[in-house]
């Protein structure tokens, strides 16, 4: 049975290999099958393995072979399976399947539908392969392979030079996180000779003192890494404009999946982050400020798939925080609702834009509770657990996520407090999208209703988003023990009732229309702060002008090769003495005599001035 | 006989201007006998150097290196002269400057 | 009466240089060459060194000088070559010349006069220079013959007629 662990990442790729051979020249349907298919098979064997690990819950590894041999550097291509990489698998799969299925009637329309499971299924298998990854060599291959499909994806539609742009960003946005990433990897070699997961944390525990340089410094280059896949503060830019993507590629990629590798990173590797206190503080810090700042500009956006990027942003900013104050299981938690609620949205986000001929805007929607009833209700169930509503998936994650915030020590309620301001906030921004998409009079008329291939997963992620807050996640023996305590009392009914606020305030702006906040809103300060919100705070505009502008500069300079002109000088030079010297020999004999007086001279000269 | 006694200087000063006389003459004249002539007065001159400085030690040696020149301009003279009448023979003139074919 | 000897022998040496070397005719210029060598050998007899005052006389006045009027002769310039001799030696050419020649002057009075002492008057003997030349100097002496041999195969090559040569199959 576990032998079969193997198949499950081997499945999806074998399935992109044979769509890659064929070169789109198979029928759609087979295409379908195939791409879902392998997916779907990856599935069950998935839910086959964790039924038969959970009941003899022991970590266990796979070596298949050895990937290289340098030295002592031997990393393998090596499986390793614990509680973790069980529920990274079953989202990573299941999520994926879902999404699978529904892109399968998404996509129907396109003409480049081999290539896009080709690359959706290359997806899924290097996911795999960083999730069940037993040494961080490996990890760092399935790492930089989702990387690329995620550039492959967000291009998708390569024709429109925006796409490309979009994709090229992301690609080398992340790449900056990535170096630091492959630098930590380097130190954490040089210095313990190992990059096998388990064992690293045990030779950290032995060579370095908790607290010290070496392990600041090696967590500080993987959080480079996890802050570039996972979109935080200060690499978040990339994530907004990839959606470029296709909707079911920001469902699976940008919002389920890919970009919560950071935090299974550092899930991953919190034995080395638990001896670095700074650097857990400094997650916590910037969970807490990307959260906050992608909430702002949530709030702001008129594109409904921007929305739910800045959303995705804001809700991984939670998940960084869990992980920041020590709450690791909280962290994954949050992670596996997160990719049910979020995929759920973006799929009926993409229903929505599929049966309105791809509108965008969603002040040019609305109405659409009545017109579309099963995206409606997707979307508010999804809604509901984004905003953390009681009873909803979200809720049973953020709580524990915010309550264990509380009890950190001395920055505890100071990260408490920004949490709990960005759950008003996420509520506030996911109904804001709610009562105007599905509310008020209809704009756009659907065309269409979504079949059963894309009304089927919304259903079933449906159910998870409600019941996945009672899916019991066997991590107990993959974290410490201790971890930090829920705080009670007053603290905990503000955690648990604060999103309904939000919602109230939600109803009454949006939908009542009770308040009017539209004086106060197009005021010229609030206006101005609504623009820079707008804006994702102002961040492409300063790296614009801060990397990508002196680079261009940079650049154009390079392009008229200063430093060559240099040596074309030099040539020139030299041509030019050349010719005058060359003109010397003329053959004329009394030139000659004339400059060896010429010289003479010279020479008694000095020859007399030195005596 | 009393040898002379004059200052050396004097004696340098007067190798050193017919020296640059013949160098003058060199750079002036296009004929190539004035110029084998100008070669001699050059040589003429170097040679009076070394004797006076022989005589200013009263040692021999400067009149053994004026041998020497001898020999080296009887040497240069007989090419020298072989050439100018080849010269003659193939161009018509003596013009050195008309007799150049290794111009630049 | 010696020192003045010098001087006089000195200025006709000089004199008849700058004649010999602006003449426009070849042989003119010849006499006055043999004048400044003849200057010279008294000025080298009056230093002291008879032997090199003969040699002088015999090697460069008498035989060097021969060599010279044999090949005027054998050229036969003629009164034509004055005329584009002196067409040649007109103003223009003489202004760079004149500049460097004067710069040269000026330095090598100023070097010279740093030197002092007097010559030592001292009679050198021809004894004396032959047993120094057959002594420390006969290398020396071996390698001028060398380049006097080479002179006289070199001579006698060049000097060949071209149809000689050509006879020959040299060219």
């Amino acid at each position: 049975m576990l032998q079969n662990t193997v198949l499950i990442p081997l499945l999806p790729l074998l399935s992109a290999v044979i769509l890659i051979a064929t070169a789109g020249r198979l029928p759609k349907r087979l295409v379908a099958t195939l791409g879902a298919g392998s997916v779907g098979l990856s599935a069950i064997l998935v839910a086959q393995l964790s039924i038969a690990w959970l009941d003899n819950p022991v970590p266990y590894s796979l070596h298949l072979w050895t990937w290289m041999s340098v030295g002592d550097f031997q990393p393998g291509i090596a499986f390793y399976v614990d509680g973790l990489t069980v529920v990274m698998m079953s989202v990573i799969t299941g999520v994926g399947f879902l999404i699978h299925l529904y892109s399968t009637e998404f996509m129907q329309d396109d003409d480049d539908y081999s290539r896009y499971f080709t690359y959706m299924n290359l997806f899924v298998g290097a996911m795999l392969i960083l999730v069940l990854a037993d040494n961080l060599l490996l990890l760092y291959l399935g790492w930089e392979g989702v990387g690329v499909c995620s550039y492959l994806l967000v291009g998708f539609w390569y024709k429109d030079p925006a796409n490309g742009a979009a994709a090229r960003k992301a690609f080398i946005v992340t790449r900056i996180g990535d170096t630091a990433m492959a630098l930590g990897l380097f130190l954490l070699f040089t210095e313990l000779r190992t990059l096998e997961i388990q064992q690293l944390a045990a030779a950290a525990n032995l060579q370095w003192e908790p607290g010290g340089n070496l392990p600041i410094l090696a967590c500080a280059l993987l959080l480079g890494g996890a802050v570039g896949k996972s979109a935080q503060l200060p690499l978040h830019t990339w994530l907004p404009d990839a959606m470029a993507g296709p909707t079911p590629v920001s469902a699976l990629i940008h919002a389920a999946t890919m970009v919560t590798a950071g935090v299974y990173l550092i899930a991953r590797t919190h034995a080395l982050f638990l001896m670095a206190p700074p650097v857990m503080l400094a997650v916590a810090i910037i969970g807490v400020a990307t959260l906050l700042l992608a909430a702002f500009t949530a709030l702001n956006q008129t594109d409904i798939k921007r929305i739910l990027a800045y959303s995705t942003i804001s809700q991984i900013g939670y998940m960084f925080l869990a992980l920041g104050v020590g709450a690791f299981s909280a962290g994954i938690f949050h992670l596996m609702t997160h990719a049910f609620f979020k995929a759920l949205l973006f799929l009926a986000a993409g229903a929505v834009i599929h049966c309105l001929h791809h509108e965008h805007n969603i002040f040019r929607m609305g109405g659409l509770r009545t017109r579309l009833p099963v995206v409606f209700w997707s979307f508010l169930i999804g809604s509901a657990a984004l905003a953390a509503l009681p009873f909803t998936s979200g809720w049973y994650s953020k709580d524990e996520i915010l309550l264990a915030t509380w009890t950190m020590p001395w920055a505890g309620p100071w990260l408490w407090a920004g949490g709990i301001l960005g759950a008003i906030l996420t509520a506030l921004y996911s109904f804001r999208l709610v009562f105007i998409v599905f509310w008020g009079e209809a704009k756009t008329e659907p065309d269409r209703q979504p079949e059963w291939r894309m009304a089927g997963p919304l259903a079933l992620l449906c159910l998870l988003s409600v019941v996945g807050g009672f899916i019991a996640q066997p991590l107990d023996q993959v974290f410490p023990a201790h971890q930090p305590e829920h705080a009670t009392g007053a603290v905990a009914w503000i955690t648990m009732g604060i999103a309904i606020l939000g919602v109230i305030v939600a109803y009454l702006i949006y939908l009542s229309k009770q308040w009017s906040v539209e004086a106060g809103l197009n005021s010229p300060g609030m206006s101005r702060l609504r623009e820079f919100w707008y804006s994702g705070w102002g961040m492409d505009r300063f790296y614009d002008s801060l990397f990508v502008s002196p680079y261009k500069t940079l650049a154009r300079i390079m392009r008229n090769e200063p430093i060559d002109q240099l040596y074309n000088g030099i040539v020139q030079l030299s041509l030019w003495l050349h010719g005058w010297l060359s003109d010397q020999q003329s053959g004329q004999l009394r030139r000659y005599a004339a400059s060896m007086v010429v010289g003479l001279i010279l020479l008694v000269a000095v020859l007399a001035g030195a005596r | 006989m009393g040898g002379l006694v004059v200052p050396l200087e004097h004696v340098l000063l007067l190798a050193g201007l017919l020296f640059i006389c013949g160098l003058t003459g060199l750079m002036i004249r296009r004929n190539v006998i004035f110029i084998l002539m100008s070669l001699e007065v050059m040589l003429n001159a170097a040679a009076l150097a070394f004797v006076a400085a022989g005589a200013y030690w009263g040692e021999p040696d400067g009149q053994i290196i004026f041998l020497l020149i001898l020999a080296v301009a009887a040497a240069e003279v007989s090419v020298g002269l072989g050439l100018v009448l080849q010269i003659q023979r193939r161009f018509k003139t003596l013009d050195l400057d008309q007799a150049s074919r290794m111009g630049g | 009466m010696i020192p003045f000897l010098f001087y006089m022998a000195a200025a006709i040496a000089l004199v008849s240089t700058v004649l010999a070397l602006t003449r426009s005719n070849a042989a003119h210029a010849l006499i006055y060459l043999i004048i400044s060598l003849l200057a010279v050998a008294v000025v080298f007899f009056l230093l002291g060194a008879p032997f090199a005052a003969a040699l002088e006389i015999v090697i460069y006045a008498g035989a060097i000088m021969v060599l010279f009027v044999f090949v005027i002769m054998m050229l036969n310039l003629g009164e034509e070559g004055d005329q584009r001799e002196r067409g040649w030696l007109e103003p223009g050419v003489w202004i760079v010349p004149a500049i460097l020649a004067a710069a040269l002057m000026i330095e090598t009075v100023a070097v010279i006069s740093m030197t002092e002492g007097m010559t030592s008057g001292e009679m050198v003997s021809a004894k004396a220079v032959g047993i120094k030349l057959f002594g420390p100097y006969v290398l020396a002496v071996e390698i001028a013959s060398m380049l006097l041999l080479a002179g006289l195969v070199g001579a006698y090559h060049v000097g060949r007629r071209l149809s000689e040569r050509r006879r020959g199959g040299i060219s």
